[in-house]
């Protein structure tokens, strides 16, 4: 493992002045988070860890503290700077896939690239929005439109849009809230296949099941870290969904 | 962010609601297209009006006698015996003067070739077509001599060319004027219909000389033309002309009248610039209302784009990426309403022309006028939609639901 991390938060707080009670809702976290880990990020709702997560995407800035990311200080960076970062350095993934709809998968996945500060030709855009697509098994479905396309499928073509740039960390906020399990257990399946190609992820849930197929469990609980432990016992997605088929066939047996 | 990309996406927005973005153009493409199909129009009338008169001649200074009146007799300008030939030699003389012709007018029926036709007679000098501005298409107009010499040489108009000599080369042949043969030297160039309606055309033109003492007996002319040397000095020519006749005529009251062609031409311009005016006021009122519809739908397609602009944001958008997207949006609508309604207006005026055989002028200065405008139009309204999406906060926009 480098000793160099992709984030490094040192003693984050924010504060939120919302009225005249003041919010504090992340009150002194440090976190470091190396290459190649896959982290989830665990609290009940209240606990701060959307705020965090959206400080570690570059969405906010903290109130105080510092956060490196891949050894840039974001804590100090203005709008535009921020986006360029949120550009190169992450690739988000969201509950509700936000994909625009009527444009391609495709495009939905080319999309990223056109923001990018380093102007990239349009056949390049393609060939690598093709490869994103490719990598997380949607090669053929390029053509079709968000509601063509299933919600696992439409999670992939998210996962493939947040990997196009190349970015250091790919960030998922609940990525598996809007699926079944099956679907849930097939797209933590991509997850883990990214992770062992070495993609740094972090992903917040608050499903324990979901959180167990990570390297890396962090919990949160009122703004700050509670438990920081490796995960034991991890679930393998082929292993689960073996497993799942073999129930469902059992019931239907017995049906 | 490319412009061929924010383009794209424009258009992918625009054809969303092909409805919406259709009546949202609809101010810009009536506007435009109301001012112009109304330019094409007017400036086409005003182009004929103008053409009729620069046909008078350049520079011209017109000499009518007085009132008429003699006892209970009375008659209009040109009627009263008061120019003479020496009037114009005198005219002739003054300073900046290039051209003089005395004008004498009857009304005859003339013969040649076993045909009759009735058509005017003029008598006026050899500077008749140079004052005029008008060509002799075929011979030669008389000369000095002819006129020193009262001449039987006539230069004949197109109409009565063809009237009395269809198929014929009438140069070389006679025609009898009043039973007198006249040689025809010339044919003047067709110049089509005067502002009052008169077929220019139909004329014979002769020395004033034959015409006076020929043709008819008379002392005095109907009036004279003068040109001068160019349209600056003519004011001071016309003060001339008139304290010359004034001392020449000795009398109390002033029995001539002088008119020029820059007061007939300034009288067509005025009406016509004011025209443009009002054309400019709709114009601009139009594109604004245009211009609020658009403000409006891009206040409405902001608001509900909100989602989006948060997921282009969370990728890397940067406000200005944002801001350019929308005003490109807003450019593209007004500047395709504004190229509908351009064409719209030029092929109404075109069909108008068609059917009820008017002239009209594609008025390329307005077209230009109005393409741009409603391009400046777009940016204008789009702004304020175009900056309120940039200013959105991402986590707030991808939370909108």
């Amino acid at each position: 493992m480098q000793t160099h991390p992709v984030i490094k938060l040192a003693d984050i707080h924010k504060v939120y002045h919302t009225g005249e009670v003041d919010v504090h809702a992340v009150r002194g976290i440090s976190l470091e988070v190396f290459p190649g880990e896959f982290v989830a990020l665990m609290g009940a709702s209240g606990s701060g860890k959307s705020t965090l997560m959206n400080m570690i995407g570059a969405l906010d800035r903290p109130s105080g503290g510092s956060y490196l990311l891949d050894g840039i200080d974001v804590s100090t960076l203005d709008r535009d700077a921020l986006a360029d970062v949120r550009n190169e350095k992450i690739g988000f993934v969201f509950q509700g896939f936000n994909l625009l709809s009527r444009t391609s998968a495709l495009e939905n996945v080319e999309m990223p690239m056109q923001y990018n500060r380093h102007r990239i030709q349009s056949h390049e855009q393609r060939e690598r929005a093709l490869a994103a697509l490719e990598l997380v098994g949607l090669g053929p479905r390029a053509d079709h439109h968000p509601n063509q396309l299933s919600g696992g499928q439409q999670q992939r073509v998210a996962i493939a849009r947040a990997l196009v740039n190349r970015p250091s960390l790919l960030l998922a906020d609940e990525p598996t809230g809007n699926l079944d399990s099956q679907t849930s257990i097939e797209i933590m399946g991509v997850f883990q296949k990214l992770n062992d190609q070495g993609i740094t992820i972090v992903m917040v849930t608050h499903e324990l099941d979901v959180a167990r197929f990570t390297k890396r469990m962090v919990i949160l609980r009122d703004g700050k870290i509670v438990t920081d432990e490796a995960v034991q016992n991890r679930s393998v997605a082929e292993k689960e969904l073996q497993r799942l088929r073999q129930e469902q066939q059992a019931v239907q047996l017995a049906s | 962010m490319r412009i061929v990309a924010s383009l794209k996406i424009a258009g992918r927005a625009l054809r969303r609601n092909k409805m919406r973005s259709l009546l949202t153009m609809l101010g810009i493409i009536i506007g435009v297209g109301a001012v112009i199909g109304s330019v094409s129009l007017t400036s086409g009338a005003t182009k004929q009006v103008e053409d009729q008169v620069s046909s008078l001649g350049e520079s011209v200074i017109t000499v009518f006698s007085g009132n008429f009146t003699s006892g209970a007799m009375r008659g209009g300008w040109g009627s009263a015996p008061t120019l003479t030939v020496a009037d114009t030699l005198a005219i002739a003389g003054l300073k900046n003067v290039v051209a003089v012709s005395p004008e004498v007018r009857d009304r005859a029926q003339v013969l040649a070739n076993g045909l009759n036709w009735n058509t005017q007679v003029m008598g006026e000098s050899p500077d008749y077509p140079q004052i005029r501005n008008w060509g002799v298409a075929s011979g030669a107009m008389f000369s000095d001599q002819d006129v020193r010499s009262i001449a039987k040489t006539a230069v004949i108009g197109k109409t009565v060319a063809d009237q009395l000599f269809p198929n014929e080369n009438p140069i070389g042949q006679t025609i009898r004027i009043r039973n007198l043969p006249f040689l025809i030297v010339g044919v003047l160039a067709p110049k089509g219909f005067n502002l009052f309606g008169q077929d220019q055309d139909d004329t014979v033109v002769v020395p004033y000389s034959s015409h006076m003492h020929r043709i008819t007996t008379r002392t005095f002319v109907n009036s004279i033309l003068v040109q001068a040397a160019n349209d600056k000095v003519i004011d001071s020519v016309q003060n001339d002309i008139t304290d010359l006749l004034r001392a020449r005529h000795r009398s109390k009251e002033q029995d001539f009248t002088v008119r020029n062609q820059l007061e007939l031409m300034q009288a067509v311009t005025a009406t016509s610039r004011a025209m443009s005016f009002l054309l400019a006021g709709v114009a601009a009122v139009s594109l604004v209302v245009g211009g609020i519809g658009i403000m409006n739908i891009m206040l409405v397609s902001v608001t509900e784009r909100t989602r989006e602009i948060g997921i282009r944001m969370a990728v890397g958008a940067r406000a200005a990426d944002i801001l350019v997207q929308f005003l490109i949006e807003a450019v593209t609508l007004s500047a395709i309403g504004g190229s509908i309604g351009i064409i719209g207006g030029v092929s109404f005026s075109e069909i108008v022309a068609y059917f009820k055989d008017m002239p009209t002028v594609t008025p390329v200065l307005w077209i230009a006028i109005a393409f741009v405008s409603s391009a400046v139009i777009g940016i204008i309204s789009g702004f304020y939609p175009a900056w309120k999406a940039s200013k959105l906060d991402p986590i707030d926009a991808l939370r909108y639901e």
